[in-house]
């Protein structure tokens, strides 16, 4: 599957990555030829084969619903980059 | 003035000398000190914790005297940097986690520090643990204590767990612990000449490790002998309720499986490892291994593994899957780098355009790719499908054989730089190590031999699901046959 530059344009905006427009040539290629290479699982015959998400057991494991954790607030916000009055800061999302 | 004999010991030999009181954990401790300093070229650390460690050997030389030694008390360990460490700094390689000090700490790595093991300090690795040769770190490339023997051009560890197999191999840690997606903890251990040990699927608690891919990260120890393995798994071992994969099983003393008794034993030798291109020195050492089992008393039998050849790309499909999502949490807004934008998207934007690297950036895009509309069941659904089909490859193997034999990697350490400009080619490193991960069954790299150019070659033993204590004891007689007794160019206390 020979990729182009808009489907990289498209695959770097879902990911939220900025990418340069010089950028977007080479790294087309070169996702490209990594697709294609893992193309070559078209050679195996899956059909009836169920997909395997996980070698852990299907069924997740149940608890108590109830606080375990918590009451940590300024722990948690010690590591963000920008913080105000106990709230994590973006920009402006509401006019 | 520390002590750089201690530094020659294995982790079971300064257990008993501890034990004795031949040494104290403080002088033990103070050794590996050094010894981490020492070593500071070959970048294997990012950041050491000298102060802590001192304080840790003392609460251990505490306990030793009062006669209630824990099993690990004073034995200085490294810490892959992708465990999060309470208070220290942990940064999985990336830039993208700049001063980021968790609040809490790894369920792995808690059952060390209440086993009584001292913290040395994080050990380097490949960005978020993608790469094989540990040149991806936003901190810097780590090298291999090993040269070619009149060529000083620096080699790669291997990766992702390159900084703590350099650790090991060079005496500044008597044991670290690692990672293992795709080979990341055995690839390593083989190009560093020690041992490396995946453990089964759910073995150890994934809890509070910083996540590459979900389905097929596998905590596990890298370490000098087979024997210092096994005491390592059975305490980073155990269910943890927090993650929801752990198996709630019971943890054997590993040490005792280690009998020597291989008698009667069936050797799976699976003729899809003969691959293209592999040097004929690693075929020959993997010969050299079945006649060192058939020696030991086990019965060597030739199985097939067809799915072997679809194990890499189906890789490379389910891990940047997960991955793309894993790493969708690294947004500016809670921990790590920010670079501030207009928009909460352009936020978002910049912010990982800069913090990622390069390899990041292109296993997020595959994988963001792979699970688009339209390209889901082509890709990742047509992967998950041939991931069933290598399982039952080894559910299969093991309805005949007790366990399998292989080589651990393709070729031995290479130059840095050298095999950096073609991504697959550095993906094929990974041949033989990742359908145990894509399986979820363990295994393990033993060193066995030099290559001609004088670099350590290894060999894999993989086992049942749970069962690691064949896997250890097959291992501990590969070992003993080898009597692998070289060491890197580059020691901690002049190899004394």
């Amino acid at each position: 599957m020979a990729l182009d530059k808009a489907t990289v344009a498209h695959i770097a905006a879902l990911a939220r990555i900025r990418i340069s427009e010089t950028e977007l040539d080479p790294l087309a290629d070169e996702l490209s030829d990594i697709l294609t290479w893992m193309e070559q699982l078209n050679e195996v015959d899956t059909s009836g084969v169920a997909p395997m998400a996980s070698v852990a057991a299907a069924e997740l494991p149940m608890r108590e619903d109830k606080v375990t954790d918590g009451g940590c607030r300024e722990e948690i916000l010690a590591n963000a980059p920008r913080t105000a009055r106990g709230f994590f800061v973006v920009p402006k999302v509401v006019e | 003035m520390s002590d750089p004999s201690l530094l020659a010991l294995t982790l079971a030999e300064a257990r008993d000398g501890l034990a004795r009181k031949s040494f104290s954990a403080r002088e033990l401790t103070a050794a590996y000190n050094d010894a981490v300093s020492e070593i500071q070229p070959l970048n294997a650390y990012i950041t050491p914790t000298p102060e802590r460690a001192l304080a840790m050997a003392e609460a251990a030389d505490q306990r030793l005297a009062g006669g209630e030694a824990l099993p690990l008390d004073g034995i200085p360990i490294a810490v892959k940097d992708l465990y999060c460490t309470r208070g220290v700094l942990t940064t999985a390689g990336s830039h993208i986690l700049d001063g980021f000090h968790p609040p809490y700490e790894s369920t792995v790595t808690d059952k060390l520090w209440q086993s009584g093991a001292v913290m040395l300090g994080k050990a380097n690795l490949d960005e978020f643990a993608m790469g094989s040769s540990n040149t991806t770190s936003w901190y810097g490339p780590v090298e291999n204590p090993w040269r070619r023997p009149g060529d000083n051009r620096p080699l790669v560890p291997g990766g992702s767990s390159g900084g703590s197999a350099a650790a090991v191999a060079a005496r500044a840690a008597l044991a670290s612990t690692g990672t293992d997606t795709g080979g990341s903890i055995r690839q390593p251990a083989s190009f560093c000449g020690i041992v490396g040990l995946k453990p089964t699927y759910g073995r150890c608690s994934r809890w509070g490790v910083v996540a590459y891919a979900s389905s097929l990260d596998h905590p596990g120890p890298l370490t000098r002998t087979v024997r210092d393995a096994a005491i390592m798994l059975r305490a980073m071992s155990g269910h943890d309720p927090k993650d929801s994969t752990s198996a709630p099983m019971p943890v054997p003393d590993f040490e005792a499986a280690l009998t020597g008794d291989i008698r009667g034993l069936r050797i799976g030798i699976p003729k899809e490892y003969r691959v293209d291109g592999m040097p004929a020195e690693i075929e020959e050492l993997w010969q050299q291994g079945v006649e060192w089992l058939r020696a030991a008393g086990a019965e060597p039998v030739e199985i097939g593994l067809p799915m072997t050849k679809y194990a890499l790309p189906t890789y490379y499909i389910i891990a940047p899957a997960e991955a793309s999502s894993n790493l969708a949490r690294y947004d500016g807004v809670r921990f790590g780098l920010r670079v501030e934008g207009d928009t909460l998207d352009d936020l978002y934007e910049l912010t990982r355009a800069a913090g990622f690297g390069a390899e990041v950036r292109r296993r997020v895009l595959i994988g963001t790719y792979v699970l688009s509309a339209g390209y889901y069941d082509a890709y990742y659904l047509k992967a998950q499908r041939v991931r069933t089909l290598i399982t039952r490859d080894f559910v299969t193997a093991f309805e005949r054989v007790d366990c399998i034999l292989t080589p651990t990697a393709p070729s031995a350490a290479f130059a840095i730089g050298e095999k950096t400009e073609d991504p697959i080619a550095m993906y094929l490193n990974d041949v033989f190590t990742v359908p145990a991960n894509l399986a979820g069954v363990p295994a393990i790299a033993v060193p066995v031999g030099l290559s001609g150019d004088g670099l350590p070659l290894g060999l894999q033993i993989i086992g049942r699901a749970f069962d690691e204590e064949t896997v250890l004891r097959v291992g501990e007689v590969l070992e003993s046959a080898a009597q692998f007794r070289h060491l890197p160019s580059f020691v901690a206390g002049g190899g004394r």
